[in-house]
């Protein structure tokens, strides 16, 4: 992975661009992420609900593919939902997901 | 209309002719000088007197959304915010064109309550995910979807006329 790419993966967002969990239409957690980091982070913090709410509705693979500009991630993401977690389970397919492919990055920079 | 050191006192026959107005805007200063037996040329003047003052903020149509086929959804949203962050919170969602109301609550925290209209549930969420719950100061938000509307009114202190009386008597005494 290029140096610039993973840079811009990794880098920290204006407040604008963060990623702010919601557990249905309007309804803020108050939890955001401003980084790849801090997202990983806050998959395990937020509640299933939001998951479930965000996954579903394709939240998670807008904000990578648009704003991380991860096209590789998006694609990751929507293979799990294409498998219909929910639950624990999906928590724990999702972070997982997440800090792998994290793990991949930082090794390749 | 009396004003005295920016404030403003109304007489009982500017009350009469709020409440006339606020029934029908649209009457002549004719019909409700003869209404109240007083000349149109008084309805004239203290209306404007009224208008320059601020009293009357402007006239407008109250409109049946649901007649002209419009298929908007309404919400209230309840923004809780960091208390020095409030003020400026709710001046920002004064300016966003779909919140039709905005007012600030203190029940255990500092509550700012919105009321937002929007085309669809997806552009709500959009609005609020994109251009409230990023403000600074704000918590968290709780949005309630109205299904069903029994009654929308404007306040009126004219609806009880026992009030207007009241008013006169005291002035009075």
């Amino acid at each position: 992975m290029k140096e610039e790419k993973t840079s811009r993966i990794l880098r920290t967002l204006p407040s604008e661009k963060a990623f702010y969990f919601f557990t249905s239409i309007g309804n803020y957690t108050g939890e955001r992420a401003i980084s790849f980091k801090e997202f990983m982070d806050k998959i395990n913090q937020v509640t299933v609900k939001s998951l479930e709410f965000h996954l579903y509705r394709g939240d998670f693979e807008k904000w990578i593919a648009e704003t991380l500009e991860d096209q590789e991630l998006k694609r990751k993401i929507a293979n799990l939902r294409n498998r219909n977690y929910s639950g624990t389970a999906l928590k724990e397919q999702l972070y997982k997901t997440l800090t792998m492919h994290y793990q991949k990055i930082i090794s390749k920079s | 209309m009396k004003v005295k050191d920016n404030a403003i006192t109304l007489d009982a026959t500017d009350l009469k002719i709020l409440d006339a107005l606020q029934n029908d805007a649209r009457q002549t200063y004719t019909v409700i000088g003869k209404r109240l037996g007083i000349a149109h040329s008084t309805v004239y003047d203290r209306m404007k007197r009224m208008e320059r003052y601020g009293v009357i903020k402007k006239y407008t149509a109250i409109i049946d959304i649901d007649k002209i086929g419009a298929k908007n959804i309404t919400a209230l949203m309840t923004v809780f915010t960091d208390p020095k962050e409030s003020e400026r919170v709710a001046k920002k969602l004064c300016e966003a064109p779909q919140v039709l109301e905005v007012y600030t609550s203190l029940s255990e925290e500092l509550q700012i309550i919105a009321k937002v209209v929007a085309e669809n549930q997806e552009s709500l969420h959009i609005f609020i995910a994109n251009s409230v719950a990023p403000l600074p100061g704000v918590l968290r938000i709780r949005t309630s979807m109205i299904t069903k509307k029994f009654k929308e009114s404007q306040l009126s202190m004219f609806n009880n006329p026992k009030k207007l009386t009241y008013v006169k008597q005291k002035k009075n005494e």
